[in-house]
């Protein structure tokens, strides 16, 4: 099947082979952010591997990824699914004017314990 | 013995006891930190995709100057130490990647990846050793039942960070039974609390540090110690009623080196 120059530039930035992938399921199973998400890391792949990414781009989904490495680790196939949520998250945010989170949206976010940390991750996440 | 040493954003501002402790702790074991020259903020988490450059550098930079010191690389915090770690086995194994980042940054000598990078835990097990750890308790933490919540950045990707078994650590409770005290081994350890996403959806980073916690407690644990101050935000946030304390916070006092640092 033809590969769209999209599902290409996603394939080529996240390094992933959507293609390894034996729908075991193990990734979504291990997400601790599988409630809160429309689309479940195992889409992630196969919507990636069937080239239906614009869904994808538009999704919350991107937004709700926890970056905790457990699909990545737990895929018994070596796909790694976190990196092509987060390839289509960055194909979404590095447009003009589309950042998930910008410093204005900062200080309603607060509260006085908040360490930097859990800020400059969500900036690294959301914003570019 | 000394080290070269990144404390990250954090250890200077909301969690101050995790790198003041780290200090008195280390003091008492003979190793002295050195602090990184002017370090930049390792940004939290790693950008995995292979065309991000930018975001790297601070990584790099740290890398570089302990490289040149020839001293290992000491982290304390889980998210310095994974992003520090990821980047340096990119440096290593990315060709394209490293050649981007030394062009980027100019660098007269090109950095390939030379330094090694140490968590402050793996510093206390392999280069000091959790014997002699014990040799120097003072204040043993003898009936205590305490459990280490690992939680996501310390362990995983195993084949990058090659800390511990990712699924059956061992490095945080052989500390604990080094201090003394006794183990709890709980499921949920190397689960994720939530992370940043208590930003803009607190409820899932109550969620899921309330089942870590619940699970702990469960298990008999009386206190939970952590490396990571968001995992300790996250779960502390969570209004659980057993103290949830740094481990280098736990060292210092079984070392006999904590004193009120609040003056």
């Amino acid at each position: 099947m033809h590969k769209t120059y999209l599902q290409e530039e996603i394939i080529r930035m996240s390094g992933v082979n959507p293609s390894k992938c034996m729908r075991c399921g193990k990734c979504s199973a291990s997400c601790p952010a599988y409630d809160e998400m429309e689309y479940h890391p195992h889409q992630f792949v196969n919507m990636v591997e069937s080239g239906d990414i614009e869904p994808l781009l538009k999704s919350e989904s991107l937004y709700k990824c926890l970056s905790c490495f457990a699909c990545i680790e737990r895929c018994p196939r070596g796909v790694e699914p976190a990196k092509l949520v987060e390839a289509v998250r960055l194909t979404a945010i590095r447009k003009q004017g589309a950042n998930h989170m910008t410093a204005n949206d900062v200080p309603a976010l607060l509260d006085d314990e908040m360490p930097q940390q859990a800020i400059v991750s969500a900036f690294r996440k959301y914003s570019k | 013995m000394k080290v070269s040493y990144f404390p990250g954003c954090t250890l200077k501002n909301k969690a101050k006891d995790l790198d003041t402790y780290a200090y008195k702790s280390a003091e008492a074991l003979g190793v002295t930190l050195e602090e990184i020259e002017n370090w930049q903020c390792c940004g939290g988490v790693f950008t995995t995709a292979k065309n991000e450059v930018a975001t790297k550098l601070s990584s790099v930079r740290a890398l570089k100057e302990a490289a040149e010191k020839e001293q290992p690389l000491v982290t304390v915090c889980s998210a310095c130490h994974n992003v520090i770690k990821q980047t340096n086995h990119a440096m290593q194994n990315e060709k394209e990647f490293a050649d981007k980042v030394n062009r980027y940054m100019a660098n007269e000598t090109p950095y390939a990846g030379e330094a090694e990078v140490v968590h402050y835990l793996e510093m206390l097990r392999d280069m000091v050793g959790f014997d002699a750890v014990k040799e120097k308790v003072v204040n043993a933490l003898t009936g205590k039942k305490i459990a280490a919540y690992y939680g996501c950045l310390l362990l995983r990707p195993s084949k990058v960070m090659q800390m511990d078994d990712a699924e059956n650590p061992t490095i945080m409770e052989d500390l604990i039974a080094a201090l003394g005290a006794t183990p709890v081994v709980y499921a949920k350890r190397n689960e994720c609390c939530g992370g940043y996403i208590a930003m803009e959806s607190p409820e899932l980073a109550k969620k899921n540090s309330n089942e870590v916690v619940e699970n702990a407690k469960a298990a008999g644990a009386e206190m939970i110690i952590t490396a990571c101050p968001l995992c300790r935000y996250n779960l502390m946030k969570n209004g659980t009623d057993i103290p949830v304390v740094y481990f280098t916070e736990l060292l210092a006092e079984a070392l006999g080196v904590k004193e009120d640092t609040n003056a």
